[in-house]
């Protein structure tokens, strides 16, 4: 038990384990933020896993031509959201089955990604998110030179966060938004435009995805391969059911799946060997084991939603998953 | 007791309908120069098989409530939605304040100033009611508490009680229709279509929804409601028209002129016989369906079928007449056993069927013509075949393999004795018309010889070519000894096939007639619930 605390001890006062749960977060919180978006419109889109792939070969090519990564994130994002529109077109204007088409949308993101990043995965990276210094902010001990040194792409992802926020709870769109989501035939009586919010909004999403793959390709992890997206989608997916489809929980929810991503490899990387006793960790927890705690964490959490919704609406929107068509008898 | 004292207080109101004071001097100022908030003029509306609406009409006056009555299937919501902009009339024009309107969809007629509210509400459960009310015509930037106060404050004039800032599933069903209604007035709904809405209501809510469409004709709107209640229409509205067929059969009676009687002459016709009664033929015989005491209750908990009692013979036609959701539907899918009895029992002959299932029900010789013909009775999106097999299936089976060739041959032999007009047998059902439809669901239903028959609005929507095969082929059942159970709102239908006639009002039935001997206007007045406890 006291070896046990004194891992935690040491875990605590990793810097660098601060610095990457907080880059591991402001990623996921990017990806599922978007997703927020797609499906408050009442479309589910699970091919978060494949866009960001796409995001992340897109921005780290484009970092190489540009030299700038506010260029290659942005050149990423617009990309995305474009890809994204594809499952827009398909699921929302089609009306072919979300499940089926956002599935698709993940395995031919993955191999376009793998097909056309082929040449970069020997190239050296062209641009780089470097750390921000807030001067005396930065000099802080504990929050200094974690929070308060992070890139300006996380103060961006917590912009973005608050604007969501905004933008759902307190504007005419967002509220044509939550009611397209909610029932679309009621929206429609309404006067708002279904086809046309929900496109929208699974594009937004799409741009969201783009720039959490290009923030791993241009900040966490400066290279490209086919692989390097590894289900850090499916974490978001799991995050917007974690996060009751709400901007703020989906932040802290975020910073709780970052952890636990940047705290996993640490239990291999600083195991105490040899010599080495003191500053490093005695336990053996097998990293595996800590990279299933989010999806264990958002089981937990849909058993505790579907208590809770006994007596009560759930909180998921309710026209997810469905497509609309307007009916004449 | 509570009805009479409002209906005093609101009659004393100086607001007489516009167009019958129209060369008075005394009208509204603000209604000047218009004679009709609403004008429906010939309206034609066609659906595969059906036809709902066939030259109806409606003239409304402004600061008015008028009542639109009808029976079910009488073509009164098929109007509405005609008016609000949810079907394009095949033929007819739509008129509101003497200008002539094309609406090509709901959101078209919501601008011209027409809201409706349909019997299941359009809200949205997890929204507040104001983000409910104002949903579609909100500021770009919601100030939450100014909208609440906002959507408080139009409340509050027209005496609708509400709470802005509550979710809209934590309300009554009547709270939710003032959300509705809100939501028209919101837009600033010159016409407001209400659709059956007293349906829903507990009698206290019913009297306050009429001081509500009281404080709204005062301020010049036309509110037309939807009913088929006599003594609401009496206490709400100043005027009636009466659809009947798709037609409209009486425009703008002043509802002083409405009895029981007369009311029910208008909504299921004279006695101008369309078919002859049958001479029977065929002696009666033993009961062959029995239900006793039969209770229903459905999701709210309210007993929809009350305690019913009946016995069918073998050749005997019992009819059950009574007013759309009487309770003769769920007693119908009790029977059938689709729909759980909280208590009572069924018995076909000597066989009880009280704890067997729908398929057990229907080996014991139990035949069920459904009042929906298509999703309870067939499965449009199935061929001919699959549909005409579905009961009997298991013994066209091999095991788990069905035998295809003989299938097709049990649907062709459908097809032919019943005279089906199909196009293939191998297509889908969806395109057939109401006859050919209701006549291969027929036709299955008999296929297997039952002792009884429950048919339920058998020849509803169908032509008169249509109407008269279903009716010849229920004859000839009971002639060949089956006990035919009738459902029908129909009133020739019944006078003209039954041996005796049952009444439904509300989950019971009230009272029972001979045919040969009853008129219509007992019969009608029994519906209309006068007599009854």
């Amino acid at each position: 038990m006291i070896t046990f605390l004194s891992d935690i001890g040491v875990l605590l006062s990793d810097t660098g384990m601060w610095k990457n749960l907080i880059e591991f977060g402001i990623l996921l919180f990017l990806a599922a933020l978007g997703e927020v978006i797609a499906e408050k419109s009442g479309v589910l889109n699970l091919g978060v896993e494949g866009m960001m792939a796409v995001g992340a070969m897109t921005g780290y090519w484009a970092g190489i031509q540009t030299g700038s990564p506010w260029a290659a994130i942005i050149i990423a994002a617009v990309a995305v959201a474009l890809f994204a529109t594809l499952h827009g077109v398909v699921s929302v204007v089609l009306g072919a089955d979300q499940v089926v088409s956002g599935l698709a949308l993940t395995i031919l993101g993955l191999g376009l990604a793998a097909f056309l990043g082929t040449d970069l995965v020997s190239q050296a990276p062209g641009a780089k998110f470097d750390d921000l210094s807030l001067g005396a902010l930065s000099e802080l001990p504990g929050v200094g030179p974690t929070l308060f040194s992070m890139d300006a792409m996380g103060w961006v992802a917590l912009f973005f966060g608050a604007l969501t926020w905004f933008v759902i709870n307190r504007t005419r769109a967002g509220l044509n938004l939550r009611a397209v989501g909610e029932s679309a035939a009621t929206a429609d009586a309404a006067g708002t435009p279904v086809v046309g919010t929900r496109l929208i909004a699974v594009a937004i999403g799409g741009a969201f995805a783009g720039l959490a793959g290009a923030y791993l390709t241009l900040k966490i992890t400066p290279s490209w391969n086919e692989s390097i997206v590894g289900g850090l989608g499916w974490i978001a997916v799991a995050l917007v059911i974690f996060g009751a489809w709400r901007p703020g929980r989906v932040l802290i929810g975020a910073l709780l799946f970052g952890g636990l991503i940047a705290v996993g490899p640490r239990f291999q990387t600083r195991r105490c060997n040899g010599d080495e006793i003191t500053n490093c960790i005695t336990t053996e927890i097998n990293p595996i084991l800590v990279s299933m705690l989010p999806y264990l964490l958002t089981i937990l959490v849909l058993v505790v939603l579907s208590i809770r919704s006994r007596n009560r609406p759930s909180v998921a929107p309710a026209a997810i998953g469905q497509a609309y068509r307007r009916e004449e008898r | 007791m509570r009805s009479d004292v409002f209906l005093t207080e609101r009659r004393g109101e100086h607001r007489e309908p516009a167009h019958t004071t129209s060369t008075g001097p005394d009208r509204p100022s603000g209604v000047e120069n218009i004679v009709t908030a609403v004008e429906l003029d010939g309206i034609w509306k066609r659906f595969p098989g059906v036809i709902a609406n066939a030259g109806a009409s409606l003239t409304v006056a402004p600061g008015s409530v008028h009542a639109v009555l009808g029976e079910n299937g009488a073509g009164k919501t098929t109007l509405m939605n005609v008016l609000a902009g949810v079907y394009r009339p095949d033929e007819g024009t739509v008129r509101l304040d003497d200008v002539e309107q094309s609406f090509s969809k709901p959101a078209d007629a919501i601008a011209a100033g027409v809201g409706m509210v349909y019997q299941e509400f359009r809200l949205i459960p997890t929204f507040t009611v104001t983000e409910n009310v104002v949903l579609g015509s909100a500021p770009a930037v919601l100030s939450k508490s100014a909208l609440e106060t906002e959507v408080g404050e139009l409340a509050e004039r027209f005496g609708l009680q509400t709470n802005p800032g509550r979710e809209v599933w934590q309300l009554s069903m009547g709270e939710r229709q003032r959300v509705e209604i809100l939501k028209a007035l919101w837009r600033d709904a010159r016409v407001l279509i209400l659709d059956e809405p007293t349906a829903v209501l507990t009698p206290d809510e019913a009297a306050e929804l009429g001081r509500i469409t009281a404080a709204m004709a005062g301020e010049g709107r036309s509110i037309i409601f939807i009913s088929h209640k006599l003594d609401e229409v009496k206490t709400f509205c100043d005027e009636a028209t009466v659809l009947r067929g798709g037609k409209t059969v009486a425009s703008s009676l002043s509802v002083d002129d409405l009895d029981a009687g007369r009311m029910a002459e208008l909504m299921v016709g004279e006695a101008t016989a369309v078919s002859q009664r049958r001479v029977r033929t065929n002696p009666i015989g033993e009961h062959v369906l029995a239900v006793d005491d039969m209770v229903v209750h459905d999701v709210h908990g309210r007993a929809v079928v009350a305690g019913v009692s009946l016995t069918v013979a073998e050749g005997e036609i019992v009819g059950i007449a009574g007013v759309a959701g009487n309770g003769q539907r769920p007693l119908a899918d009790a029977i059938a056993g689709l729909t759980p009895a909280s208590q009572g029992r069924v018995s076909i002959g000597s066989t009880d069927l009280t704890k067997l299932n729908p398929r057990s029900r229907n080996a014991n010789g139990l035949a069920y013509v459904p009042e929906d013909r298509i999703g309870v009775g067939l499965a449009p999106r199935m061929n001919a075949v699959d549909n005409a097999i579905l009961r009997t299936y298991r013994s066209l089976g091999d095991g788990p393999f069905i035998d295809r060739s003989a299938a097709e041959d049990r649907a062709t032999d459908l097809i032919e004795r019943y005279n089906i007009k199909v196009g293939r047998v191998d297509q889908p059902l969806a395109g057939l018309s109401g006859g050919n439809l209701q006549r291969l669901l027929v036709g299955r239903e008999l296929d297997d010889n039952p002792i009884a028959l429950i048919a339920a609005q058998p020849t509803r929507g169908l032509d008169v070519q249509g109407v008269k095969a279903i009716q010849e082929i229920i004859v000839d059942q009971a002639v060949d000894g089956v006990g035919v159970l009738l459902i029908s709102e129909d009133l020739e239908e019944l006078f003209a096939l039954s041996d005796r006639l049952l009444v439904m009002h509300e989950g019971s039935v009230v009272a029972e007639f001979d045919p040969d001997t009853a008129t219509r206007a007992e019969v009608g007045a029994a519906m209309a619930g006068a007599g009854a406890h």
